[in-house]
């Protein structure tokens, strides 16, 4: 893993079930997430759309599909700058930002027909060799 | 309403209504179609880093409750002390220490960082505030560190 590295891109089809269900497994019953007609007449946009945490959720599968499973997400702060709706079909692009001693930071954009919706910034744990676990990193060995 | 008297206000919310626990996981990696063989495992014992906020958000129906328990409940005495019915989360910040557990109850104390001045955008006329929330197992560890950046306005 190296600085500028592209991780491989991502494409789903965001159907109403997407949205309703990652509202669901979140727990999050904000109208926007699961009616339509709240969404459009009093959010103004197209539809429904993915709420926050399903998001980071998204984003911890992109990178995880990327890392394997000995990928431990450290850190994310991501900035949502425009709705992703059901009927959308949602890009994910990642490319590596840093590369610290177990720890990788990797700039995530997630785009709609070009336009960006939202934009990541994470750090991912990842083993430095052949012995080290991440997910048994404790106290001063992780430092997210 | 003097925002000065909001800025630095912590709160702790009851512990959470529901625990951590597998069915749960596997909804969350089914919405997200995330074939992570590590949460896959019967075996894993422990939640996706991404859940952390799930298990602060409150059951909609409890017997005997009168008023629907709101997350973050800071955020929602804000929005109701400035009126302004709307709000959406324009930026999350989240960072995760030891992963939550099968079978940890979560309870998160909330502290309001900051206030903007009044700010007109292409949804509303309101306010940016930005709350930090601090998630923590049963037996007080910290589990996880989030801010969020909210904007919540009137049309």
């Amino acid at each position: 893993m190296n600085v500028g590295d592209a991780l491989p891109p991502l494409e789903v089809e965001i159907l109403a079930r997407h949205v309703v269900m990652g509202a669901s497994s979140s727990r999050d019953w904000q109208p926007q997430h699961h009616d339509t007609h709240w969404a459009v007449e009093r959010v103004k946009v197209k539809d429904i759309f993915l709420n926050t945490p399903n998001q980071a959720g998204w984003i911890e599968r992109y990178l995880t599909d990327w890392t394997g499973p000995s990928g431990r997400l450290a850190k994310m702060r991501f900035k949502m700058k425009k709705s992703v709706c059901a009927g959308d079909t949602l890009r994910f692009d990642g490319t590596v930002a840093a590369v610290d001693n177990g720890f990788v930071d990797v700039n995530v954009l997630l785009t709609v027909d070009g336009e960006v919706a939202t934009e990541c910034r994470a750090k991912i744990a990842v083993p430095r060799d052949d012995n080290d676990d991440p997910w048994q990193r404790t106290g001063e060995d992780w430092r997210p | 309403m003097n925002v000065k008297d909001w800025i630095g206000k912590e709160r702790t919310d009851p512990p959470g209504d529901i625990v951590c626990e597998r069915g749960y996981v596997l909804h969350w990696l089914e919405a997200t179609e995330n074939a992570n063989p590590k949460f896959w495992d019967p075996s894993c014992d422990i939640s996706p880093p991404s859940m952390l906020s799930v298990w602060m958000r409150p059951l909609q129906f409890v017997p005997g409750r009168e008023d629907t328990s709101m997350p973050l409940s800071l955020h929602f005495d804000l929005k109701d002390a400035f009126d302004l019915p709307d709000g959406v989360v324009s930026a999350n910040e989240i960072t995760f220490y030891a992963p939550v557990k099968l079978g940890d109850r979560i309870t998160t104390t909330q502290k309001i960082r900051d206030i903007s001045d009044e700010k007109t955008t292409r949804v509303g006329t309101g306010r940016f505030w930005t709350i930090d929330v601090t998630h923590r197992d049963q037996g007080g560890e910290v589990k996880g560190v989030e801010t969020y950046e909210m904007f919540s306005y009137k049309r």
